[in-house]
């Protein structure tokens, strides 16, 4: 059968047959670097149509409508728009550090791609402590969060940066707690060790009661990352205008708005591969019709199924929940969620030790 | 592929980013004039410098989140072992996460959480 797999390996042994080998690695990472970028411009495109949609429609809305069938195009439009307005440094402000923090953050947004496995066999980098990789490149975005927000000179974006930060930073101890239960479960940091340790059925169903209350933390603490609604108070539109990047225009505000959903996307893609158990298909036991043609799904379709489906999960938060104040924000981190994730660490290893999971 | 990767994709990123910010750059005609370049304070002039001293609340958070982060970089290499070693392994971690958390304790009982 047709696969992504295989077309990657076949692209890989051409060039090794036809090239000397410095030159097909280069020309391998030139094809990966082509590949990311694209997906890169379809993530902006598809997630950002996304969320104006299902914001519409939880409204009883239309939403963008106009260009293209059903409104499909708005988002080409609205990056045309984007590329002829001009991207202005206003006086004052850090010139260095003001035209560098969108690099930074985009830069981050796109190495953080590396250990990710996309489909079955589908992965830039299998690095043997990819979870960890995943949670230490991440947490360096707040470094690109603050420069941008103390280089542009303003009060809304030093209030927006600050606030962020700080929210940044304390969730991210309960996403590492709740990450860190599936890694004593599996007894590894590389990806597709944690994704082949699902061959037999999801975390989240093997796993019962830690792993609910871990995935539950990870979403919450996701959504508090992202700088998404209801913790989006580091951009409140309502009293920050628009947070850290009020003074970006034009091009280097579009970068950071990409870089946005990207994260979004990355977070729901490792909650998809450590929970939902990544391009692993649904099975129920062994050996029945239904697992045969669960089979024939292809592994792209189910990953991105379960990443989209995530996605969903926290487009909907915005609509459900109202914003948070800084102080409840940093309350429900430091004394619910940070004590109750390293009780559910305590309780996971000795449902692991003691073999009580699903096997 | 190897750690290489990780400088294509950096390089990938700046591309990207470079690319787009020049063509926007050859595209546009730009005007300048006094009031465009002023802070975005919503229609009102600027008063005083934006670059303060800021909330020592955002400070104490960062202090206590730092050392909860070396504890969680701590938790990672015994995570990978901990179902191999058995019951030990809790017994031990269990000991650290008690100390920390005591620690946790005495920064809630001074007020270090609260945000005032």
């Amino acid at each position: 059968m047709w696969s992504l797999e295989q077309l990657a390996n076949t692209v890989h042994e051409w060039l090794n047959e036809t090239f000397p080998s410095t030159w097909a690695m280069l020309i391998e990472f030139v094809i990966v670097g082509v590949c990311i970028i694209g997906l890169f411009a379809m993530l902006g495109l598809v997630l950002i149509m996304m969320e104006r949609k299902v914001s519409s429609w939880m409204q009883l809305r239309l939403g963008p409508n106009r260009v293209g069938p059903g409104g499909m195009f708005q988002t080409v439009a609205d990056t045309l728009k984007l590329i002829v307005k001009e991207g202005m440094t206003p006086n004052g402000v850090d010139k260095l550090l003001f035209n560098v923090a969108p690099f930074v953050v985009m830069i981050i947004a796109m190495v953080i791609m590396a250990p990710l496995i996309f489909a079955k066999g589908l992965q830039i980098w299998d690095i043997n402590i990819g979870v960890l990789f995943i949670t230490a490149v991440s947490s360096v975005s707040v470094i690109g969060i603050l420069m941008a927000g103390w280089a542009s000179n303003n009060k809304y974006s030093l209030l927006g940066a600050m606030r962020s930060g700080a929210q940044i930073v304390s969730y991210e101890l309960s996403a590492g707690f709740a990450v860190l239960v599936i890694v004593i479960l599996t007894g590894s940091l590389r990806i597709s060790d944690i994704v082949n340790a699902q061959a037999d059925g999801w975390w989240i169903f093997k796993g019962h009661i830690p792993v609910w209350i871990a995935f539950v933390i990870f979403m919450i603490a996701v959504t508090a990352e992202t700088n998404r609604a209801p913790f989006d108070l580091a951009e409140a539109e309502s009293e920050l205008t628009a947070g850290f990047h009020t003074e970006y225009s034009g091009m280097k505000f579009a970068l950071f708005f990409l870089a946005e959903y990207v994260n979004i996307f990355v977070v729901c893609a490792l909650g998809a591969t450590l929970f939902f158990g990544g391009w692993q298909p649904l099975h129920f036991g062994t050996d029945t019709t239904f697992n045969h043609i669960m089979d024939y799904i292809p592994s792209s379709v189910w990953f991105m199924g379960k990443t989209f489906f995530l996605i969903f999960v926290i487009m909907w938060f915005r609509w459900t929940f109202p914003r948070l104040r800084i102080d409840q924000l940093l309350n429900l981190e430091w004394k619910y969620l940070l004590p109750i994730s390293m009780f559910n660490l305590l309780l996971a290893t000795v449902i692991a030790i003691a073999g009580w999971y699903f096997q | 592929m190897g750690a290489g990767s990780l400088i294509a994709l950096m390089i990938a990123a700046i591309a990207f980013s470079g690319i787009a910010i020049l063509i926007s750059k050859i595209v546009l005609k730009s005007t300048t004039n006094k009031q465009k370049g002023e802070p975005y304070e919503c229609g009102l002039p600027t008063k005083g410098p934006s670059w303060i001293q800021f909330n020592v609340g955002y400070y104490l958070f960062a202090l206590i989140f730092l050392i909860f982060d070396v504890e969680l970089i701590f938790l990672y290499p015994w995570a990978v072992v901990v179902k191999g070693i058995g019951w030990i392994a809790l017994v031990e971690i269990m000991i650290f996460l008690f100390i920390l958390f005591m620690g946790f304790l005495y920064a809630h009982k001074k007020g270090a959480l609260k945000w005032q």
